[in-house]
């Protein structure tokens, strides 16, 4: 089912507030940098490091793919890990 | 336009809240068992719990002219508990042939454990016992994906179970497709951090289309919006979706989904006689 509204016409909508999406995250990261102390291994900033990525490099599906990025994988055998066969 | 909110917490919401609902358009809504914020330290608590939502509620409801539907369960959290859990399983059939109560819901899984493994097969079990329909959360977060993945599994482990009578909820981009794939009914809830907004849902009906899919405010004591339905149905026009679309989201669907509880009767408002 295609949405009926052109690419330009999403643009001209949404662009007001995906602006203001990227400076939320451009705002939040300059505050982690002001703020006291350091961030040891924090595999939190990998994962926002990588979804950024996935905006910049992915062509489809960004949102689906993000979410991969921040789920915890799924394990096939999780019934037999669980005794549960 | 007329609609169903399929899965909201009103213990949770003021009268107000309902006023609020019904001048909006809300006519019926589903109310799914959840965990109150804290666990519950006997069956007992679980009794009251089912009688406020089959009776306080069901009126509170009435006063402003929606028609309110419930499911009995005790959650994913408090499952962890599994004594617990079974004495509230037995208990459960003492409401269900209340008109207002629909099937077995909302179970599901939290943090994904053996115990809440458990509990669902035993729910699972309950609802074939009495041919009910059921409603089934999925995890948040992290959790959801692998979440939603193990129940898939056991449903459709299930021989017996019928795959329209199961409505998975809180479905998200990485979870809508295997769901659908798989015969079930998939639910979107439109909540502010940590599952679906009325944009993204909109989204995926126009990647899914709207047949076995349903939109909901999941509306309770955390952070949520009771009218987030009508944020999603204004969303749809804003796109310039027909009615015709809308409707179907937010009533019919319901509606399809919920007659195949024998509990489920409902009079449309346009066909009510004039007063």
């Amino acid at each position: 089912m295609p949405i009926p509204m052109t690419a330009q016409e999403v643009l001209d909508r949404e662009f007001f507030e995906m602006r203001a999406k990227i400076l939320q995250l451009g705002a939040s990261f300059d505050r982690m940098e002001r703020a006291k102390g350091e961030l040891n291994q924090e595999d939190r900033i990998e994962l926002l490091n990588q979804g950024l990525h996935i905006l910049l490099d992915q062509k489809a599906n960004r949102a689906e793919q993000i979410q991969l990025l921040f789920s915890r994988e799924y394990e096939e055998n999780w019934k037999s890990t669980f005794n549960m066969e | 336009m007329y609609y169903f909110d399929p899965h909201i917490h009103m213990v949770s919401r003021t009268t107000d809240d309902y006023e609020t609902l019904a001048r909006m358009g809300c006519i019926g809504m589903s109310e799914p068992a959840f965990w109150a914020g804290f666990d519950r330290g006997s069956v007992d608590s679980f009794r009251d719990y089912f009688s406020q939502l089959t009776d306080f509620e069901r009126n509170r409801a009435g006063q402003y002219g929606i028609t309110h539907f419930t499911w009995l369960c005790i959650n994913a959290k408090e499952a962890e508990n599994v004594e617990l859990s079974r004495e509230v399983i037995k208990m459960i059939p003492e409401f269900l042939d209340i008109s207002n109560v629909l099937g077995i819901g909302e179970i599901g899984l939290n943090k994904n454990s053996r115990n809440e493994c458990i509990i669902f097969e035993e729910h699972i079990e309950l609802a074939l016992k009495h041919d009910l329909p059921i409603l089934i959360h999925t995890p948040h977060l992290e959790d959801k994906y692998q979440g939603t993945r193990m129940i898939l599994d056991m449903l459709c482990n299930e021989s017996k179970l019928a795959r329209d009578h199961v409505l998975v909820d809180h479905v998200e981009e990485h979870t809508i497709q295997p769901v659908l794939e798989k015969g079930f009914w998939a639910g979107m809830t439109l909540y502010p951090v940590s599952k679906c907004t009325p944009a993204r849902a909109c989204d995926m009906v126009e990647q899914f289309g709207p047949e076995k899919l349903l939109v909901n405010s999941a509306g309770d004591w955390g952070p949520s919006k009771p009218t987030a339905v009508p944020d999603f149905i204004m969303e749809m026009r804003r796109r310039g979706h027909p009615e015709s679309l809308i409707r179907k989201m937010v009533y019919e669907n319901p509606i399809e989904f919920f007659s195949q509880s024998r509990n489920f009767k409902f009079t449309p408002p346009d066909v009510l006689p004039a007063v």
